[in-house]
């Protein structure tokens, strides 16, 4: 067994391999973030329920109805996209002309009701989710042992969120988003229906932390609670990347879980706080954040 | 699209000026007098948590319908400075009165870190910094020996006032308590109502035209927050000698959202609002607890519909119902 | 596809329009008519209701009464983004070029609602300096550029109306002649154009009729021909 910094290679890569998770989350969760502010000024503090309830969706599927893991991928982001669209057409659409403040306290509002619904029904206790069988087994690397489902979980998070970043930055439709976040007004005076743009734009960010909820469902258990402290990891991770920057929010949540993973082997104590501190002096140093522009 | 909502948190100057019409001169009396006969209609121990997490609120107020600041994050300077009380007083047999003040004084000391981060940001980004560092502080508090993790520090004792006034007696707890909160609300009054005040409403108003006018609108900013999160680790001092408990729970981000709710539900902005949204809040969970309702769901519905419906709170719609005054478009 | 001949029929009828930025009412019964292939311009010191009128006829405004009618069809109560698919196309007084998109993106951002539209290509004979820098961030050209570029993104649509808000405000004299070149240009292949124009200097060389506005309605309506004949009158409404 090597040793780098003094400690276990095995060790080492194992906890870096967790951080790469944890950061695939927080890039997935902050790119939605991003996306629906970007277009709708609002921050979306359901976003970690909405994350659970893709979940749960998932975990629903299979004890229910037994619809397993590939369908769950496809279907539960569907489905949490489509309460996204009933509660940004019934609900959001009624604050923009306010303060954004408002915006943020209705959806912590809705937070608050998603995670104490399913808190009632299902206990804080989790739920496990098996790993597909597809995806069971590993992989020796010859310097650490990678479990196949982590890799696939890296790998889908990378391909969604820079396919992701691709149709924003690279497309048509990307460049009606991009230009209806800057000007929506003249947008709509040039024949684009932005009220369903936006519509569509939150349905999406929210289907984003669904798909991340599945994800995550054979990994964590699937619980009520998987999702408000993970949501506040990744406001820390908004703040440090600044939300100007599709690319720069998904780097930023990236390389924050590598850096929680290498604190857990160096200084274990710190690792819950990490990414917190970083955040303090990123906004000592660059208070507009790593990519971020100063409105 | 910043400029054209950049009216701010809707607050009511009228609640304030109505503060001095004799009718509500008649209204405060009238609710002193009934605070002071409270203990002997209603249980002591709930008009105390109703009078801590008053003056929580009020604290909280100041900072967002005075200031037009949302932190998100302030259930770290009640539970924090419920942690230092508790240590204080139970571990090392520290007076109450000096319990309470170092709890204060923790608050102010962490407010003052937290405000010189935060106010380096506006607007929601504001809210999520608070956010996580309260969430920093609940980790830490979840760590720490001192804190005793899950169990929290329990049976503290509630001592002796200035060494004469037994507080194991509910009467004298209730009376102190009262006095503590009316204290902290004088306060408040005189911060809004002083030049200071003043500047923090035309910040809240129009920041760049303060600053544009020579005034330095951090510091205040940053005064407002340490002022607001030392009268929040008051209340949460208190709340500890109250309950002789000081644990998790006032540290959570759901401590934070309450705060938020029970301003919202008075009235922001409105002096009496956060009482009233206190009282209500209180209430509505102790009535909770004997039902098989989930607590969180109706408290993130009480947040929809408020947010939905009625922006001004409770106090604020009755100030605006009541006097015609007029208001500009939203 | 305009068709190069002018007719007679009323493109564009606007009558008794009124129209509010919230509590403030800034149209007072504005009343006009565009005729089809006409140039015409609304003259008219800041505030008179020129930049609120466009904002009207494209629904930019919280609430409109009166009526705006295009080749016949009623736009007050439209829902807004059906209004430029009718076939206007419009050129805001601050451009509105995207900081996030290129040349390129900004170019071709209006969807194509029509037949009968510009090609890129005879876009860039008309607008040369766009040529070649289609990479480039929109909010980095010239502010002439800039402006050439918004006129520009409209013509690809297949819009047959153009509402032009000031294209020549803050433009050096070289530019607003480029201007002027390719307003003509357009004018010759059949657009019809509201122009809202402080210079009307500018204005003369290219409109049909002049409709002067006051305070939120129009005062006069000046065919081109009797301009000088109106110039003591005119200089008395724009006060200069």
């Amino acid at each position: 067994m090597g040793i780098v910094f003094g400690i276990p290679s095995q060790a080492l890569f194992g906890q870096l391999l967790l951080g790469l998770i944890n950061g695939s989350f927080y890039a997935l969760l902050s790119l939605g973030l991003a996306v629906i502010f970007g277009m709708l000024n609002v921050i979306n503090m359901a976003h970690g329920a909405l994350y659970m309830l893709g979940a749960f969706v998932a975990w629903l599927l299979l004890s229910v109805c037994g619809v397993g893991y590939g369908w769950a991928l496809l279907l539960a982001p569907l489905v949490v996209g489509g309460i996204g669209l009933v509660l940004e057409r019934t609900m959001l659409r009624r604050l923009y002309r306010l303060d954004h403040l408002y915006g943020l306290l209705l959806t912590f509002g809705l937070a608050l009701m998603l995670e104490g619904a399913f808190r009632h029904q299902y206990g804080v206790s989790g739920q496990p989710y098996p790993i597909p069988d597809l995806l069971k087994g590993g992989q020796n690397l010859g310097f650490m042992f990678l479990p196949n489902y982590r890799g696939w979980v890296i790998a889908a998070s990378l391909v969604v969120c820079f396919g992701t970043w691709f149709a924003i930055e690279r497309t048509r439709l990307g460049a009606y988003l991009r230009a209806a976040t800057e000007n929506p007004v003249l947008v709509q005076a040039f024949g684009i229906n932005v009220p369903v743009m936006v519509s569509l734009t939150y349905a999406f960010g929210v289907a984003l932390a669904g798909f991340a909820g599945v994800l995550a469902a054979p990994i964590y258990q699937v619980s009520p609670l998987m999702g408000s402290n993970l949501i506040i990891i990744v406001f820390a991770v908004v703040v440090i990347g600044g939300m100007g920057s599709i690319l720069g929010a998904i780097l930023t949540g990236l390389g924050l879980g590598l850096l929680e993973g290498l604190t857990k082997v160096v200084y274990p104590e710190a690792s819950n706080i990490v990414v917190f501190v970083i955040m303090a002096v990123v906004l000592l140093v660059k208070p507009a954040g790593l990519f971020g522009r100063e409105k | 699209m910043g400029t054209s909502s950049s009216t701010g948190v809707v607050t009511s100057p009228v609640a304030v000026a109505a503060f001095r019409a004799p009718g509500l001169v008649a209204l405060s009396l009238a609710g002193l007098v009934a605070l002071v006969a409270a203990p002997f209609l209603l249980y002591p121990i709930f008009v105390m948590k109703v009078l801590c997490f008053a003056l929580f609120a009020c604290a909280f107020n100041l900072l967002i319908g005075f200031g037009g600041l949302l932190s998100f994050g302030h259930a770290a300077f009640f539970g924090g400075a419920a942690y230092i009380t508790a240590h204080a007083v139970k571990v090392w047999g520290l007076p109450t009165e000096v319990g309470i003040l170092l709890g204060t004084a923790g608050s102010a000391a962490l407010g003052l870190v937290f405000g010189a981060l935060a106010i380096r940001r506006q607007g929601i980004y504001f809210a999520m910094i608070t956010l996580a560092l309260a969430q920093m502080v609940y980790f830490t508090a979840l760590q720490l020996p001192f804190t005793h993790g899950e169990d929290g520090i329990q049976a503290v004792p509630r001592g002796t006032l200035f060494g004469v006034i037994d507080l194991n007696d509910p009467l004298a707890m209730y009376y102190t308590v009262l006095a503590v909160c009316l204290a902290g609300c004088v306060i408040i009054w005189r911060a809004v109502h002083s030049p200071f005040g003043q500047v923090l409403k035309a910040i809240r108003e129009n920041e760049q035209r303060a600053v544009s006018l020579g005034y330095r609108t951090d510091r205040y900013k940053l005064v407002a927050f340490v002022l607001s999160a030392a009268l929040a680790g008051l209340a949460g001092g208190t709340k500890a000698i109250v309950f002789q408990l000081a644990s998790l729970t006032d540290v959570q981000w759901q401590m934070s959202g309450e705060v938020v709710l029970m301003t919202l539900l008075g009235g922001m902005g409105t002096l009496f609002g956060p009482v009233v949204g206190a009282a209500l809040v209180v209430t509505l969970e102790s009535y909770l607890a004997a039902t098989n309702l989930p607590v969180p769901v109706v408290i993130g519905g009480c947040f929809v519909v408020c947010v939905l419906l009625f922006r001004k709170g409770i106090v604020g719609e009755l100030s605006a119902r009541l006097r015609i005054t007029p208001r500009p478009p939203v | 596809m305009p068709d190069g001949s002018i007719t007679k029929t009323a493109m564009l009828e606007i009558s008794d329009l009124h129209g509010f930025y919230g509590e403030s009412h800034v149209l007072h019964g504005v009343s006009l008519e565009v005729r089809q292939g006409e140039v015409v311009t609304l003259l008219g010191r800041n505030g008179a209701g020129k930049t609120s009128t466009m904002r009207a006829i494209m629904g930019i405004m919280g609430k409109r009464t009166g009526s705006i009618r295009f080749q016949g069809q009623e736009l007050i109560g439209m829902a807004q983004h059906r209004i430029p698919r009718l076939g206007i196309g419009y050129v805001p007084e601050e451009r509105g070029i995207f900081s996030s998109l290129s040349v390129d993106e900004n170019l071709t951002l209006p969807p194509v609602i029509k037949e009968g539209g510009m090609t890129v290509e005879q876009i860039y004979d008309l607008f040369p300096n766009l040529k070649g820098r289609g990479s480039t961030q929109g909010t980095r050209l010239s502010g002439g550029e800039q402006q050439m570029l918004a006129i520009a993104r409209i013509l690809r649509t297949g819009a047959t109306l153009i509402l032009l808000d000031e294209p020549t405000e803050g433009l050096a004299p070289v530019i607003i002649e480029q201007i002027g070149v390719a307003v003509r240009a357009l004018k010759q292949r059949g657009f019809t154009i509201v122009l809202v124009e402080q210079n009307f200097r500018f204005a003369a060389t290219i409109a049909d009729r002049h409709y002067v506005m006051e305070e939120g309605h129009v005062v006069d309506m000046i065919p081109n021909d009797q301009l000088d004949a109106n110039m003591d009158k005119l200089h008395t409404y724009l006060g200069v």
